[in-house]
């Protein structure tokens, strides 16, 4: 007996070192270890023995049925990591396939520059306001001290829907209101950026157009005030670089008024063809509140000073995303707007 | 303006060139957009003919020999006119004519042609100024012309013109005379004096004229005879003037009435006294009266026109044009020289519906009175000294306006603090020095005394103004106003769903507001009337639209017709409509989509309704409106599919539209609008924390047999009701149609959460839940459980 369970030991290790999968292991426990295995058969048979026997068996058959454990043990440990393998093999991706194309939008370039200097203003408590676009000739041109038959009225060549009625030409209407607005009179800090629009159409213009006007009342605003905030946002929004010119000029509703150049950020002065070789670019009106324009609205010319500003956006993006052609701002063509759809 | 430089400096001493003249004059605020010599030739010389031959090989070129002085050049002319013993300008080898013409030596068929005879044409003069002679041929210089002179500097037109775009403030600039200031005040010069000096005869103008002025759109009048002109061609300086600045010469007495008008800014209007009669009358014009203006054009006029009349007629529009009938011709032997002053408001509106002229142009930016008599000065000056003319004496005149220097009191401090300078009281008073300004000063106190010339200054900060122009403000250090104490505001909720909406991957848009007339009824069933401009542009942009959808369905097609497939586009703007007499304009946000949403290997997402539908429900969920809104069924616009649009609702409030484009217009494209200043009114729960349950939810399916007309949200609302608290979400996952439960039946299946927020829940209580909910199905809308 001895001897058919050491032989039946050394036979099963060696039927399971040549088993190349689980299915075929199983089989050998079966085989080996199974209920009507040759194991059990052989246990079957120690009825038979003497009671001296048995337990010396009774032993070798234990540590028979725990080799060929282990051996099955270590065999299916190995069969299983080559399964897992063999599987994660057949699972190789061609990773170079390109993604599962998920749409990113973008935001319009305009939106883009308008988000930068609200947030910009926003820091520097400026409250954001807005508005309307079909907009009275009160608030576009007569509390801006432009009255009718102004010739600066000749400036802005605006869209009339009636008498009374027009398209604003200028967000500094968003001036008029905010000074009405505000019944205690007290300061004023906002900026309103919008559309507005004006009989004008060829490669440089567009008849609708963005703008961002800026007011500030307050005692003792200077032109000082005026310089110093407007430098910053050129500088915020073009770079650190950026100088500002101050070139005297002419708006009903400011006075003193300046027309405002950077100095070219394409050749930082040198002239290029961007600044048509003057080295500046001019891209904000700016000046003083006009004491009528105060006057008109509520507020004291002798205890409330102010300074306004405006600048078109469309000609900000250009520069800022190097746009050569105003139109493709409003083309919507796919391949544009997709451009700006990163941080 | 154009700004003869030769003509400015018979007024003030300038050392500069043009080019830094135009960039001193820019940086006191009146900017320049052009420096050009009036003719740019360049390596020109005065020659003389000195024998002209027929080409041998040309019906119409001549070779000819033509003295230079140093030399003797061969040159084949194709000019009809050219002939022996003409004085010509040469251009020389390497000479450089306007549009990128230079001059080479060559042989034109077979005959050596080293240079080119010109016209005035050729050296850059405008067609319209070419006398007669120049528009066939060459020009002709006099007989006593120097062989070997420069031809332009020997002709007067050696000027330099500077345009100029003023500001609409300064009309003072409109005249040489006004520059001269300007340029003085830069430079720190002395304006010089005019000549204005005349002899008048006997004869007295009141015996024989009357003018009655009958409008008050008329400040000063003044009449001036002049006997016995002498029509001719003007001496050079006055036709080269006149070129430079823009104007064609005539003849010399209309010649001098243009001339006056650059010099002083004030503009004239010289009558042929003997059409005109012996009586005018400045008058408002009758509605419908006729006039025939000096160009030959009859006018309407109508009584908002001021007119200028004798005893029958008008024989003039005020401030714009003179009439036909009086018009100065070469017969014309004594005439009536008109300065007067009009209001500016009514010369721009009568300007602006008739005709715009140098002298409109000029009555509209206001005029200072000193300026009038001056005028008539100085034509009477230039008439005796150039057309021979006897001057009546005396003046007829009507004059109301001020001629006195403007007082405005200001203090030192009121410019430093404005400014935010530090100036000291003697840079602030060298600035009004400059400007010819007096002043009295007394401790913080000035007292300014402005010439009427600067009429465009009236207030303090106007000479704030001057003092920052002059002085300059480069030295200026910014600082910022100090902070107000409060932080500043924006509403950012349409920066929220801006945003909101990329992150769903649509791409922004910006269109015109400005559509046609014929598309803004268009994607709407609305009840409004359209916004019309009232002089539009185009066709195509004559209305405001109201909604967004046409622009929208534009680029669409713009992008359809170049390939670019997959638009998934949106825009946040306004739409426009006038109700009940009243305008308004209402925020919207306009969404279209089309193509695949996403796509890879595999795997690819087509746009349809739903999936657009999704995006709606996605901005409303993301604003708050969850569970508020729904989508039901209306009429709708004929541009949508009627089976696959939706009214989305919120409380029972129409707040907008999804839906697909009529299959007739486009194929598969689909479009959404929510009004969003409507949506955004509606107040909303702030986002706040909500117990969730700790007990694990169950699920269940649920598959149902209904009938195809009742809808999902039918079978939802039945569900939700008899599923009671513990159901806590219904989800739809499958929709079936066949043969196999019957015609006209649909399966839908559901899955069903349950969750109790104390306990887990016993199988027990759910199969109770799901008992119940059958039964109501079957007993609200005849559902059966699908086997």
């Amino acid at each position: 007996m001895k001897e058919e369970i050491l032989k039946l030991k050394e036979e099963a290790i060696l039927e399971i070192s040549s088993i190349q999968n689980l299915q075929d292991l199983n089989e050998k426990r079966v085989k080996f270890l199974g209920k009507k295995g040759a194991l059990t058969a052989l246990l079957r048979g120690m009825a038979e023995l003497s009671k001296e026997e048995r337990p010396i068996i009774g032993t070798l058959v234990n540590e028979a049925k725990e080799e060929i454990e282990k051996a099955i043990t270590e065999k299916e440990n190995i069969l299983q990591e080559k399964e897992i393998q063999e599987k994660l093999n057949r699972e190789r991706l061609d990773i170079t396939i390109p993604s599962t194309k998920i749409r990113r939008g973008s935001k319009h370039p305009m939106n883009l520059i308008i988000e930068e200097l609200e947030d910009f203003f926003v820091s520097m408590g400026y409250d954001v306001v807005s508005g309307p676009e079909l907009e009275t000739d009160e608030y576009c041109f007569e509390r801006l001290n432009i009255p009718k038959g102004h010739p600066a009225r000749d400036m802005q060549d605006s869209f009339y829907i009636d008498a009374e009625h027009l398209l604003r030409t200028q967000t500094s209407a968003v001036q008029a209101r905010a000074m009405m607005k505000n019944e205690d009179k007290t300061p004023i800090r906002i900026i309103c950026p919008g559309k507005v629009y004006r009989r004008d159409d060829d490669a440089t213009h567009s008849h609708q157009f963005g703008q961002v006007e800026g007011l500030v009342i307050d005692e003792n605003i200077s032109l000082a005030d005026l310089k110093g905030t407007l430098e910053l946002f050129v500088k915020h929004m073009l770079g650190e670089n950026s100088k500002l010119r101050f070139r005297p000029s002419y708006f009903p509703f400011t006075e003193p008024s300046y027309e405002i150049d950077v100095s070219c950020f394409k050749c930082n002065g040198k002239g290029c063809n961007l600044c048509k070789q003057t080295g500046w670019i001019e891209i904000l009106g700016s000046g003083m509140v006009h004491p009528n324009v105060l006057k008109q609205n509520g507020y004291d010319p002798d205890k409330y000073s102010g300074f306004a500003f405006g600048t078109g956006l469309d000609r900000l993006a250009m520069f800022k995303f190097g746009i050569p052609d105003i139109r493709l701002l409003y083309t919507n063509d796919i391949r544009f707007l997709n451009q700006f759809d990163r941080f | 303006m154009k700004l003869s430089t030769n003509f400015l400096k018979d007024y003030v001493d300038i050392t500069v060139d043009a080019k830094t003249l135009a960039e001193d004059m820019t940086k006191v605020g009146n900017e320049y957009e052009e420096v050009k010599k009036l003719l740019p030739a360049t390596n020109l010389t005065i020659g003389k003919v000195l024998e002209c031959e027929n080409h041998p090989d040309s019906d119409h070129l001549h070779v000819c020999k033509v003295d230079i002085g140093s030399e003797i050049l061969n040159i084949v002319c194709g000019a009809p006119n050219v002939r022996k013993g003409l004085k010509v300008i040469v251009a020389l080898p390497g000479a450089e004519l306007p549009g990128g013409i230079t001059i080479k030596k060559g042989i034109i068929r077979g005959q050596e042609s080293n240079g080119m005879l010109c016209s005035l044409e050729e050296l850059g003069l405008e067609h319209k100024f070419l006398p007669e002679v120049d528009k066939t041929g060459i020009h002709e210089l006099p007989e006593d012309a120097i062989i070997g002179e420069e031809p332009i500097k020997y002709m007067g037109l050696d000027d330099e013109v500077i345009d100029f775009e003023l500001t609409a403030n300064r009309g003072d600039l409109l005249s040489i005379l006004g520059m001269a200031y300007e340029v003085a005040a830069i430079y720190g010069k002395e304006v010089k004096p005019i000549d204005l000096k005349y002899n008048e005869e006997d004869e007295k103008i009141d015996d024989s004229f009357s003018v009655d002025v009958k409008t008050e759109n008329c400040t000063i009048f003044l009449a001036k005879k002049i006997k016995n002109v002498k029509i001719m061609e003007s001496p050079d300086f006055i036709k080269n003037r006149l070129i430079a600045s823009g104007i064609r010469p005539i003849n010399n007495v209309v010649d001098i009435s243009n001339y006056v008008m650059l010099e002083v800014g004030q503009p004239l209007h010289f009558y042929d006294l003997d059409k005109l009669g012996n009586h005018i009358v400045v008058r408002m014009a009758k509605d419908e009266e006729k006039l025939i203006t000096l160009d030959g054009v009859e006018r309407n006029l109508t009584s908002s026109d001021i007119v200028i009349a004798n005893d029958m007629e008008a024989v003039g529009l005020a401030g714009v044009m003179g009439g036909l009938d009086t018009e100065i011709d070469e017969n014309t032997k004594n005439i009536l020289i008109e300065a007067a002053i009009f209001e500016p408001t009514k010369i721009r509106q009568t300007a602006k519906k008739i005709l715009r002229s140098e002298a409109s142009t000029r009555y509209e930016k206001g005029l200072d009175s000193n300026r009038t008599y001056m005028a008539v000065d100085r034509a009477c000056k230039l008439l005796q000294d150039y057309a021979d003319a006897k001057i009546v004496s005396g003046i007829v005149k009507y004059d109301t306006t001020d001629k006195e220097d403007t007082k405005i009191d200001i203090t030192f401090t009121n410019i430093n603090n404005l400014l935010g300078m530090k100036l000291s009281n003697n840079e602030i008073l060298t600035v009004f020095d400059k400007l010819g300004f007096t002043y009295v000063v007394n401790e913080n106190n000035i007292q300014v005394s402005v010439p009427k010339r600067r009429i465009d200054i009236s207030i303090k900060e106007d000479l704030v103004e001057e003092v920052g122009r002059i002085h300059g403000v480069d030295n200026l250090i910014g600082k910022v106003p100090k902070l107000s104490g409060r932080p500043g505001h924006l509403d950012n909720k349409i920066r929220a769903i801006r945003n909101k909406m990329i992150s769903l991957g649509l791409n922004e848009t910006l269109t015109y507001i400005l559509i046609n007339d014929k598309e803004v009824k268009n994607y709407t069933l609305d009840e409004f009337e359209e916004v019309r401009l009232q002089s539009p542009m185009s066709e195509d942009k004559n209305t405001l639209r109201y909604s967004m959808i046409p622009s929208m369905v534009k680029i669409y097609e713009y992008n359809n017709a170049r390939n670019n497939s997959d638009i998934s586009i949106f825009e946040i703007g306004k739409g426009f409509y006038k109700k009940q007499g009243e305008y308004g304009e209402e925020l919207k946000l306009s969404v279209l989509m089309s193509g695949t949403y996403f796509k890879g290997v595999g795997i690819t997402e087509k746009v349809n309704f739903y999936t657009i539908k999704g995006i709606a429900e996605e901005i409303l969920d993301y604003l708050g409106y969850e569970g508020r809104y729904s989508f039901v069924n209306n009429e709708f616009a004929k541009e949508f599919h009627p089976g696959q649009t939706a009214e989305i609702s919120v409380n029972g409030d129409s707040v907008g539209i999804v839906g697909k484009v009529h299959p007739n217009i486009l194929k598969d494209v689909y479009v959404m609008e929510i009004n969003l200043s409507k949506l955004l009114e509606k107040r909303v729960g702030k986002m706040k924390y909500k117990e969730f349950s700790k007990f694990p939810g169950i699920k269940k399916d649920l598959a149902i047999v209904v009938d195809t007309n009742i809808t999902s949200k039918n079978v939802e609302e039945v569900i939700k009701k008899a599923g009671g608290a513990l159901l806590t979400k219904i989800e739809i996952f499958d929709i079936y149609k066949g043969a196999n439960i019957g015609e006209n039946k649909k399966s839908l299946a559901y899955s069903l959460n349950f969750e109790d927020k104390t306990k887990t829940l016993t199988d027990e209580e759910i199969n109770k839940a799901i008992e119940n909910i059958v039964c109501e199905l079957e007993k609200k809308i005849g559902a059966t459980l699908r086997k």
